[in-house]
């Protein structure tokens, strides 16, 4: 995640590390279809309160890339990703808000 | 077998505490929504009317910026902007996927009406962004050819 302030903005972007299987690709050695396995749900949250919230399919690309903007952000706030997928499994990440540019 | 009043009490609301607790888990599981009846619709106007937008209005006021022909159609990278007032998300199909819509984004506390992403496109296709503002549906497409397709193998 990387997190920069111009102004009060705070643009965010993050790269979701998540292989978005639409169940539909074949695993090349053993020719069995790899089963589905995707983000569901992200929940961005900028001290606290959830700023971006999303619902996926798995046409999400693999590894699925975001960057947005949060205005009325400041240095040291602390921004937090959070993810879940169709199998249950979860991923956290938080980083600062920087000094501004 | 005898089983005395206070054991049986005592599996009695075990039990129930047991079942209680299991009632739980679906009840945090549907805190985090997720539109199935959108997602597995397989006609793109199926997953519109799914989503609540099937009246949506054309509106110039969203921007979408997309390759004219992406090269890969697993990481297709889409921009959108919507100048509406009041949006309160951002809604994504891509015509010739097997499912056609691809997700939303909802903005939040001062989050700006904006997303960069990467979808995949399984072939030259309409992609439609839908901006809900106010509780309203407004829309705007815009084809994207593609040269290899992005959701099999």
């Amino acid at each position: 995640m990387r997190v920069r302030l111009n102004g009060d903005v705070a643009e965010i972007r993050a790269l979701l590390e998540h292989p978005m299987e639409t169940g539909l690709r074949k695993d090349p050695a053993t020719d069995e279809l790899i089963p589905l396995h995707f983000i569901k749900t992200v929940i961005v949250k900028l001290n606290g309160k959830p700023v971006l919230e999303t619902e996926w399919a798995q046409a999400m690309a693999r590894n699925p890339y975001i960057q947005f903007r949060v205005r009325g952000a400041k240095p040291d706030d602390e921004v937090t990703i959070e993810w879940e997928d169709n199998e249950g499994q979860h991923s956290e990440a938080s980083a600062k808000v920087p000094p501004p540019e | 077998m005898f089983y005395s009043r206070r054991s049986f009490l005592h599996r009695l609301t075990s039990g129930l505490l047991v079942s209680a607790l299991g009632l739980l888990q679906p009840l945090a599981a549907a805190a985090a929504k997720w539109n199935r009846a959108a997602f597995e619709a397989g006609k793109v106007e199926a997953a519109i009317a799914a989503v609540g937008a099937s009246d949506a209005s054309p509106s110039d006021n969203i921007v979408i910026k997309a390759p004219e022909i992406a090269e890969n159609g697993a990481q297709v990278p889409i921009e959108i902007t919507s100048n509406i007032p009041g949006t309160e998300a951002i809604l994504i199909f891509s015509d010739k996927n097997v499912q056609p819509y691809v997700g939303t984004f909802e903005f939040k506390n001062g989050a700006e009406p904006f997303i960069a992403t990467r979808i995949k496109m399984g072939d030259t296709s309409n992609l439609r962004a839908y901006v809900r503002a106010n509780g309203k549906y407004y829309v705007k497409v815009r084809e994207v050819k593609v040269t290899i397709g992005g959701c099999g193998a």
